[in-house]
């Protein structure tokens, strides 16, 4: 255990307040219409949005609410989301896990490029991230004729929301882990691989603590996305009630028959997890800087 | 001195290259170029002169400009306030503050239709906010701009924030002792540094705004000509299965992505060797 005593990073945290003084200030008046502007313009556009969700939810009594909350399609809708979760984000955490090793532990030709192809699914738009699975499995698209042959079904079922939910959410651990690892080098693994211990037991016992809670962060920040995709599952889920509706499109479905209370009752739980991602990240923020 | 070199491959003593290199290259191609590749294949299909008809149909014409006007004046926005915002969570104290910065992340953690359908009901002519309004804002291209100004908003603040915790008070003291008011010192001094972050996150927010849909389909009304955003053409046309026009449109969207992306990949370039010599 010695060994990862002495490479502990430097810390570089500087104490700012002891050398405030008046001339790094600005004037009262700039400091108080500067944070007046910055608050209201989070109450116009984070906070109000946020607490017109419960409101509206709420707005035509709790019964509706629950109603609203515990309808078969609503409940079909929450399960679909909750198994697409549980197939993805696992996988794009191993993933993320592997890309940052192969990426950061080593050096080789193309690595920019790589890193680049992990990026992509950021710069493409979710209808575009759900067109191309339209293209390769839909009854038009390249592999269409043999699906439809041996009778298997991607688009409009379960695999193509699957599959788009990846696509949309791939780079999300990998891109956490990246930058973290690279700071923190590989002398650590070279130490207890030249110890006599094993790839995997160096991986579980040496790297694994060191990116936990890197690691944290990025799966709740898949798991986030990976519940609230809307236009890629939109364009490959077929729209089938009860069937391949996940929680976001039950809510677009309510909202476009008028059914407000409802709209906002389910989109309120959504709203609670996202609250929820936001505390545990900053949780998150809290435990890294401290360990 | 070529003894000196150490040959790669006997440095590589950490385990693992080709399993982490293997698997993340196949998980990538067959996940993401795989299924990209399709777009550019697919237009293969078309003839030169009906791809050109096809994107420069005047719906979707219109629907580029709705598209790039609205992104750029709420990726505008978001540099100013989000450079305000950065600016006041770094350097001024008042209550709530950490909760206050914990929210700022919200749009990243809220799906976009919960923000899409709160925004369309708050900005509504009978909304909360609408009402105070004798203008339409939601159903018009000002409810477009609004949802993507809080789309983009975290993207702002979250580049430029850490860049302005890491300038160093020696630095705007010593500009301060030479005679420069604050002005000159944010001007001269401070601002230089923030431009790439400043710009990073810019390009980030206009980025995502190009592509955005979830937020935007509800607050825009998708009129034809007006405020119909080009992913909403794409999604048009796949609902009436001409997949081929669905997929050249996507081309158009896809090349304006990856010059994007090439330009915030140039900014952090430049920005990076700045601080080399």
């Amino acid at each position: 255990m010695e060994q990862s005593t002495f490479i502990q990073q430097a810390s570089t945290k500087k104490n700012k307040a002891a050398t405030q003084s008046a001339a790094l200030q600005e004037p009262r008046i700039i400091r108080y219409t500067l944070t007046c502007i910055a608050l209201a313009f989070l109450a116009f556009f984070i906070v109000l949005p946020l607490v017109s969700i419960f409101i509206t939810a709420f707005q035509k009594g709790v019964d509706v609410y629950f109603a609203a909350i515990t309808h078969p399609d609503a409940l079909a809708a929450i399960k679909l989301t909750l198994i697409v979760v549980a197939i993805t984000v696992p996988l794009n955490a191993i993933f993320g896990v592997m890309a940052a090793w192969a990426l950061t532990k080593f050096n080789f030709k193309g690595k920019n490029l790589l890193l680049t192809m992990v990026d992509l699914p950021f710069a493409v738009s979710p209808v575009i991230a759900g067109l191309v699975f339209i293209l390769l499995f839909g009854s038009q698209g390249l592999f269409g004729d043999w699906l439809f042959a041996h009778d298997i079904k991607i688009v409009f079922a379960l695999p193509g929301i699957v599959l788009a939910t990846i696509f949309v959410t791939l780079p999300f651990v990998a891109r956490e882990l990246i930058p973290l690892m690279q700071t923190q080098g590989t002398s650590e693994e070279e130490a207890s691989i030249s110890l006599g211990a094993s790839g995997f037991k160096t991986f579980w016992y040496v790297t694994l603590p060191n990116i936990k809670w890197g690691l944290f962060y990025g799966v709740i920040l898949c798991n986030a996305r990976a519940i609230g995709e809307f236009g890629a599952v939109s364009v490959v889920s077929g729209h089938i009630r009860g069937m391949t509706n996940t929680m976001p499109l039950h809510i677009e479905i309510l909202y476009n028959e008028y059914q407000f209370a409802a709209a906002f009752a389910v989109a309120s739980l959504m709203s609670v997890m996202a609250i929820f991602t936001l505390i545990v990240k900053d949780i998150i923020a809290w435990k890294s800087k401290s360990s | 001195m070529s003894s000196l070199i150490i040959p790669k491959k006997s440095r590589r003593i950490i385990p693992g290259f080709h399993l982490s290199l293997g698997y993340t290259m196949l998980y990538v191609s067959l996940l993401v170029l795989l299924p990209l590749s399709m777009i550019f294949i697919h237009t293969m299909s078309l003839s030169w002169s009906a791809f050109i008809d096809i994107i420069t149909d005047p719906r979707a014409v219109a629907s580029y400009k709705v598209s790039f006007s609205t992104a750029l004046i709420a990726g505008l926005l978001n540099v100013i306030f989000g450079t305000i915002i950065a600016w006041v969570l770094v350097r001024y104290q008042f209550p709530f503050k950490r909760i206050i910065d914990g929210l700022v992340d919200l749009p990243f953690a809220l799906p976009t239709a919960v923000a899409g359908i709160a925004l369309t009901s708050l900005y509504a002519p009978n909304g909360w906010i609408g009402q105070f309004f004798n203008f339409k804002i939601a159903f018009t291209p000002l409810g477009i701009i609004i949802a993507l100004t809080f789309i983009g908003l975290p993207f702002v603040v979250r580049t430029v924030q850490p860049v302005l915790q890491n300038i160093s008070a020696e630095v705007e003291e010593a500009s301060a002792s030479l005679g420069a008011n604050r002005l000159q010192t944010f001007r001269k001094v401070i601002l230089p540094e923030l431009v790439p972050a400043i710009l990073t996150g810019f390009s980030l927010a206009f980025a995502r705004a190009l592509g955005e849909y979830g937020s935007v389909v509800f607050i825009a009304g998708n009129m034809p000509m007006k405020t119909e955003i080009t992913p909403l053409i794409i999604m048009t046309k796949l609902e009436q299965y001409d997949y081929a026009g669905a997929t050249a449109i996507a081309v158009v969207m896809l090349v304006t992505s990856f010059i994007l992306l090439f330009t915030i990949n140039l900014i952090q370039w430049l920005a990076n060797r700045r601080f080399v010599h």
